[in-house]
């Protein structure tokens, strides 16, 4: 008959329709602004719709999720700031549309270079966010960032991001990336210890 | 290559021709040079004796310090099998090649392509003009004296970025008006849109010639544009129709809207960066451009990735393969006017696969995911079991759905059964690749006819339809998904533990001179990459034979005949992706 299979579709519009509303009662009133409620509606399981109510309500972020890079800072005892970058340069080099300028400084003394960047600019109208300069920084000096609210109103002051406004502590660093941080310490530790031994034997 | 002519009864190429066929035997390099004048004949006999029906990619090099242009052919057989690779070499200054569109239709857009890029002139083409770049630009850019706009250093990385960083944007050192060509006495005031007049009077003489329609009633026919606002739903990208009353005589695609010359980015790049730039090309599926990129660089290099790695790239490739697909059904019903709702069911899943990708590369759609001899990284915990649900639970419901949904809706079978017909051999000489192919009945799937990464190892079959209608075209991308999940359980099956990387990650690879063509069956059909290297840390020469671009080839040929609201319907069923096809 004519029509049959119109109809057949429809049923499966219904199905999704009537099912918003099961999952509203399965949830009810705790369907949103509820962090539990989040994981499951955007889970494989997840029944009714998918809306996310942004930005009273935000997804959670997979560790891995990549944004604009920042500089690691370690904090020191009497509070001064130590970066971990060294300039080596080679973020600017592997960067692919070349949004990395570094300066480097050389010590007047001896003449040789200052393993710290004088300043450091990434400029984010140009950056891809394609993270290859944190994969293969040898000093995990630099990281991607989970912060993605970065709009503003003027791009020419404010889209060129200088040293101070890169530079994010390793505490925050832990924060966002704890798997990876845990991962690059134990590393460290081991690298440490066995340099320990080697100049102990 | 030469093993597979000899498996065939007919001569191999160069006992045929032993005047005009030689083997190329620099270094790395495969295949014949054939002598410029002998072209056609040699194409036609690599076509009829020796079985290579499918002419997959046409482009061309420009070896500055040698002073010679080469023209690239890859021929396959349908069958199945390795490449014929054809070249021709003519002198740089005025590289003339005999076209071949009247053996292989499918080498129509792609010289086209390499006029507009390359300046290479094909004598015989039937409608040598430009494609990508607009008709008064002055200059052929993939050639290696040209320098573009905002030109800054030959090759990436720049000198300027460190130790000595003085940051600043391009607009302010490179002003747009002082890097700009013009053709002599060019006025922009006075400048008429040469190609857009052509193509219209062009289109106007068809009607002229005939001489009316033949019928007691004499119409006129009308030339309109569909677009470049987005004829359907696709990006920007415009479509010249020559109706008579509703009826479609003529059809011509119009593109370039979004071109970025992506090839001449890529060789200005080193080997790695261009991975975040093959995301972009086809931007549904990333995971796929990557894999046909690494495959390119990986021949060139002589390495192949771990096993694990292996597995890995097989579940990205193949849920990208079920992302595209549930797109293109979702939005050819958007073309077809069921406005919104099946795309947006059918992209549900697709989110909860995005939810995958950013997991493991960081990033939804532009992943960047691949690295030469592996993977980035390895999965992060949880990762596979949610895979896992999604391929046993979650995704089959989906098709199901969409098959009860739409398969019988007779509204859609209405408007598609019997629209835009291709049959198999036109389909195969236009060069169409993927589902498109596929559905007139052609069963080529790269992923058999010449298996890549772990494909020989996996039990699926080949989805093929046999009507080439846009109906078949959605039902076999279906039918796609069904062998892609297939795939995925084998894969969640075995995936070994292991490394994914081969050797240390390097940031400046290593790749030795030559030629490589890699080559994947992307969703949308055949994806192939051509690189060249002369040792350097930038590739030479770096080619995307992209599936998009060349399926729109046989659009006009599909729609003529057909009512004007079909033209919208046929082209949501070939699926394209403007990033691709502008390239």
């Amino acid at each position: 008959m004519y029509g049959i299979g119109i109809l057949k579709g429809l049923g499966v519009t219904l199905k999704h329709f009537v099912e918003t509303y099961v999952d509203d009662i399965r949830w009810i009133g705790r369907r949103y602004y509820n962090d539990e409620a989040l994981a499951v509606r955007q889970g494989p399981k997840a029944r009714g719709v998918f809306t996310v109510q942004y930005p009273e309500e935000r997804l959670t972020l997979p560790e891995e999720f990549r944004y604009i890079p920042f500089l690691v800072y370690e904090e020191q005892e009497d509070g001064t700031r130590h970066d971990r970058c060294t300039s080596c340069g080679i973020c600017a080099k592997v960067c692919p549309p070349q949004c990395i300028w570094i300066q480097r400084s050389n010590d007047p003394d001896t003449g040789r270079p200052i393993p710290q960047p004088t300043e450091f600019f990434i400029d984010i109208d140009i950056c891809m966010n394609c993270g290859l300069c944190a994969e293969y920084c040898p000093f995990d000096a630099i990281k991607m960032d989970h912060d993605y609210e970065m709009a503003s109103f003027d791009r020419f002051a404010e889209h060129i991001l200088n040293k101070e406004r890169l530079s994010k502590p390793v505490s925050y660093y832990a924060s966002i990336r704890p798997q990876n941080y845990a991962r690059e310490e134990t590393a460290r530790a081991a690298k440490e210890a066995a340099k320990q031994a080697r100049r102990g034997g | 290559m030469s093993e597979q002519e000899q498996s065939t009864v007919a001569e191999p190429l160069e006992v045929h021709f032993p005047q005009a066929v030689t083997p190329d035997e620099r270094k790395g390099y495969q295949g014949y040079v054939v002598a410029t004048e002998a072209l056609p004949e040699v194409a036609t006999y690599a076509r009829d004796e020796l079985g290579y029906d499918y002419l997959s990619s046409v482009t061309g090099v420009d070896y500055l310090p040698e002073g010679k242009t080469e023209v690239v052919y890859h021929a396959y057989r349908t069958a199945g099998g390795p490449a014929l690779v054809l070249k021709v070499q003519v002198p740089r200054e005025d590289p003339v090649v005999p076209s071949l569109v009247g053996i292989y239709p499918s080498a129509d857009f792609q010289e086209r392509e390499a006029w507009d890029l390359l300046g290479i002139r094909f004598s015989g083409h039937p409608n040598l003009k430009r494609i990508l770049m607009w008709e008064g630009f002055h200059g052929h850019p993939l050639r290696k004296d040209y320098q573009e706009v905002y030109f800054e250093a030959e090759n990436k990385p720049f000198k300027n970025r460190w130790p000595e960083g003085k940051v600043y944007r391009v607009e302010e050192k490179a002003p747009l008006k002082k890097n700009v060509q013009y053709p002599p006495d060019f006025t922009a005031e006075g400048w008429v849109p040469e190609g857009d007049a052509a193509l219209y009077a062009g289109m106007g003489q068809v009607v002229a010639a005939e001489g009316g329609n033949g019928r007691a009633l004499n119409t006129d026919q009308i030339v309109v544009n569909l677009g470049p606002q987005h004829p359907s739903t696709h990006g920007v990208f415009r479509l010249v129709v020559t109706l008579e009353g509703e009826t479609i005589v003529d059809l011509e695609p119009v593109m370039g809207y979004l071109h970025r010359n992506h090839e001449k980015i890529g060789e200005r790049n080193t080997f790695l960066m261009n991975m975040p730039y093959t995301d972009r090309l086809d931007y549904i599926c990333a995971m796929g451009n990557n894999f046909g990129y690494s495959l390119a660089v990986e021949k060139l290099m002589g390495i192949t990735p771990p096993e694990r790695a292996e597995y890995i790239r097989v579940m990205m490739a193949e849920l990208t393969r079920i992302v595209n697909h549930l797109w293109a059904i979702g939005f050819l019903l958007n073309d077809l006017g069921a406005y919104f709702t099946p795309a947006l069911y059918a992209i549900e899943e697709r989110e909860l696969v995005l939810d995958v990708f950013e997991a493991v590369s960081g990033s939804r759609m532009m992943c960047n995911y691949f690295r030469f001899g592996g993977v980035a990284r390895d999965l992060p915990e949880g990762v596979l079991d949610v895979v896992r649900e999604l391929v046993h639970e979650r995704l089959p419901r989906k098709v199901d759905e969409l098959d009860t949904y739409l398969t019988h809706n007779e509204i859609i079978r209405a408007r598609c059964v019997g629209v835009g017909v291709l049959p198999p051999e036109d389909a195969i000489a236009y060069g169409m690749a993927g589902p498109v192919l596929r559905a007139s009945g052609v069963p080529y799937d790269v992923r058999r006819a010449d298996p890549y990464s772990i494909y020989d190892r996996l039990d699926f079959d080949v989805a093929v339809r046999y009507n080439g209608d846009v109906y078949d075209r959605y039902i076999i991308r279906l039918d796609e998904i069904r062998q892609s999940l297939r795939i995925l359980e084998q894969v969640l099956r075995d995936i070994p533990e292991g490394e994914v990387q081969t050797g240390k990650p390097q940031y400046q690879v290593r790749v030795p001179a030559g030629e490589a063509y890699g080559r994947v069956e992307n969703p949308k059909g055949e994806l192939g990459f051509y690189v060249v290297s002369n040792g350097k840390p930038n590739p030479w020469r770096y080619h995307v034979r992209a599936p998009s671009f060349i399926n729109l080839t046989a659009m006009g040929e599909m729609c003529k005949g057909q009512k004007v609201a079909d033209v919208v319907a046929i082209l949501g069923s070939i699926d394209i992706v403007l990033g691709e096809v502008d390239r």
